[in-house]
């Protein structure tokens, strides 16, 4: 498990050594349920990184703290070594994310909603055209630009937000179980998709989810539940730490309740 | 040895693009959306036909300011009918808000990379322009009924929309944050929109009122909703009322500040109370 010494900061940190994304010794509660507790864990630029939890495990709490929605109290995010609270224009401006609920505007078109995205960013309506375009067309959907969002398809609407979420081009990529509702060959290709997107661009992927078949051996592997990082390393290094033969049975182990689980966190 | 980060900075034409987008944005709803533009535009038109029209005989008006002789009472009702559209748009926004909220398109919103306090004041302007069309089509309207009111007024209106726009806009966006469904906020809507359009001036002069009922003219005097109506009314004649611009642009800013504190990160509601479900 990769342990993250806690920076001494000012706002920023040097950008050569600085991954994706760290989260250091984070803890959120609401009232007096504790949802993170002293979670650390680290995105690597070029990687895909999967966030494995069951539901309730405090994945979305963790997401609404990286992409600002609330501020961590305790702790630091860092985006591109850019402190999410001290600095947090320049670390949403490096952030592309999919919610889990879905979050086009149906009344709109797929153009349309490209083209709010953009501005909300600061990219003029002309070169946010041209990058909605070239965005569409790398999803294979230049063709449904005009169409309104509310015609498409699951599969579809949810390409579509992935290619909202890197109309400004971002470092880092948040997807929090973006495949939930989708049939087994959406699913499929979206998460070719979004791989292909770490292989040419090499952005970073933090792709939360509970769907173990998701995962491949290349890989890392974060495995949250019940607000505690339980295992995070690479797919094999995370499978021996649990001495399992594969995530499933890793998976298993590590969020069960029985005597293993101690152990494990 | 390492490089240190470029400091990011927010360009002003950033920022410029940015608010544009939001009312781009939401002029794009409103015209996706035919039936509350209709609706907008029905509402205060029923109110001037049929209630003004059957009222003119029993309500008569004396000379106060800003009129400087006898007017028909659908003359008199028009500020405030002018200022209910702009009620109505506060909250129809705001309405969208919970309902952006409550699909999760706030999210959208408020990871973008500008200030918090921007975005709000932004959707904020966006509501307000909205307001303008609305306002106008009403005026247009108004007057092939014959309400016409001097040309320079249908200009000087303009900064006396803008200032009750926003008030009424941020008392809508301040109570956008505290409701988590479009139920409970709608019925609010019942119990705030007609209490402060009837206990205002805008459909009776506050002497009227002291006349029947002193306690009603106290809450009328403290119902923020009589300033915007009168500050709309001295406007539309081209006079400016320094009491009415006072009061509105304070609540304005009082509503705005606690509608920022409302929705920030760290000490906002959504932080206080929640749970994954409030970020939406």
């Amino acid at each position: 498990m990769t342990a993250l010494p806690m920076p001494e900061l000012p706002g920023s940190l040097p950008l050569g050594s600085a991954p994706a994304l760290t989260v250091n010794h984070v803890t959120h509660a609401f009232g007096a349920r504790k949802a993170l507790d002293d979670v650390s864990l680290s995105v690597p630029t070029g990687s895909f990184t999967a966030l494995l939890g069951p539901n309730g495990a405090g994945k979305t709490t963790l997401f609404s703290l990286i992409t600002r929605l609330y501020d961590n109290r305790t702790g630091r995010i860092d985006v591109l070594g850019h402190d999410v609270r001290r600095a947090p224009a320049a670390a949403l401006s490096k952030l592309g994310v999919v919610f889990q609920a879905r979050t086009l505007d149906l009344e709109l078109s797929v153009v349309q909603n490209l083209l709010y995205h953009a501005t909300l960013h600061g990219m003029g309506f002309a070169a946010g055209r041209r990058r909605a375009l070239e965005v569409l067309a790398q999803a294979g959907l230049a063709d449904r630009a005009g169409d309104k969002v509310r015609r498409l398809s699951g599969g579809q609407m949810r390409r579509v937000e992935i290619a909202r979420a890197l109309m400004h081009r971002p470092s880092l990529l948040l997807l929090d179980e973006p495949t939930v509702g989708l049939d087994i060959a959406s699913r499929a290709a979206l998460v070719a998709q979004v791989r292909a997107l770490v292989a040419q661009e090499g952005i970073g992927v933090l792709w939360a989810t509970h769907i173990i078949e998701e995962i491949t051996a290349t890989d890392r592997i974060v495995v949250l539940h019940r607000g505690r990082i339980r295992a995070e390393g690479a797919h094999d290094a995370v499978l021996a730490q649990a001495g399992a033969a594969d995530v499933s049975e890793a998976f298993l182990t590590l969020v069960g309740d029985g005597p293993d689980a101690g152990a494990a966190a | 040895m390492s490089e240190a980060p470029r400091p990011f900075r927010l360009s002003l034409a950033g920022y410029a693009i940015c608010m544009a987008g939001i009312c781009w944005r939401e002029g794009l709803r409103f015209l996706n959306q035919r039936g509350r533009f209709l609706s907008a535009l029905v509402r205060p038109l029923v109110w001037l036909f049929i209630f003004a029209a059957g009222f003119r005989s029993v309500l008569g008006v004396s000379i106060i300011p800003p009129y400087d002789t006898y007017v028909l009472y659908e003359v008199y009702v028009t500020p405030g009918l002018v200022a209910m559209i702009q009620l109505f748009n506060g909250l129809q926004s705001s309405l969208s808000m919970v309902y952006d909220r409550e699909v999760g398109a706030m999210r959208i919103l408020l990871v973008s990379p500008y200030p918090r306090w921007f975005l709000l004041v932004s959707k904020l302007v966006a509501g307000i322009c909205v307001s303008l069309l609305q306002v106008y089509a009403f005026l247009a309207v108004a007057w092939f009924w014959e309400v016409e009111l001097p040309p320079i007024g249908y200009l000087a209106v303009v900064p006396a929309l803008l200032l009750s726009g926003l008030m009424l806009g941020a008392m809508g966006l301040l109570m956008s944050s505290v409701f988590r469904q479009m139920e409970n906020f709608a019925s609010v809507m019942n119990f705030v929109i007609f209490p402060m359009f009837f206990a205002s001036s805008a459909l009776y002069p506050l002497w009227r009122v002291q006349e029947s009922s002193l306690v009603l003219w106290w809450i009328c005097t403290f119902n923020p909703f009589t300033y915007a109506v009168e500050l709309i009314r001295f406007a539309l004649y081209g006079q400016f009322n320094p009491l009415a611009a006072l009061v509105v642009a304070g609540c304005a800013l009082v509503f705005l500040a606690a509608s920022i504190l409302a929705y920030d990160p760290s000490a906002g509601v959504m932080a206080r109370r929640g749970g994954p479900e409030d970020a939406k």
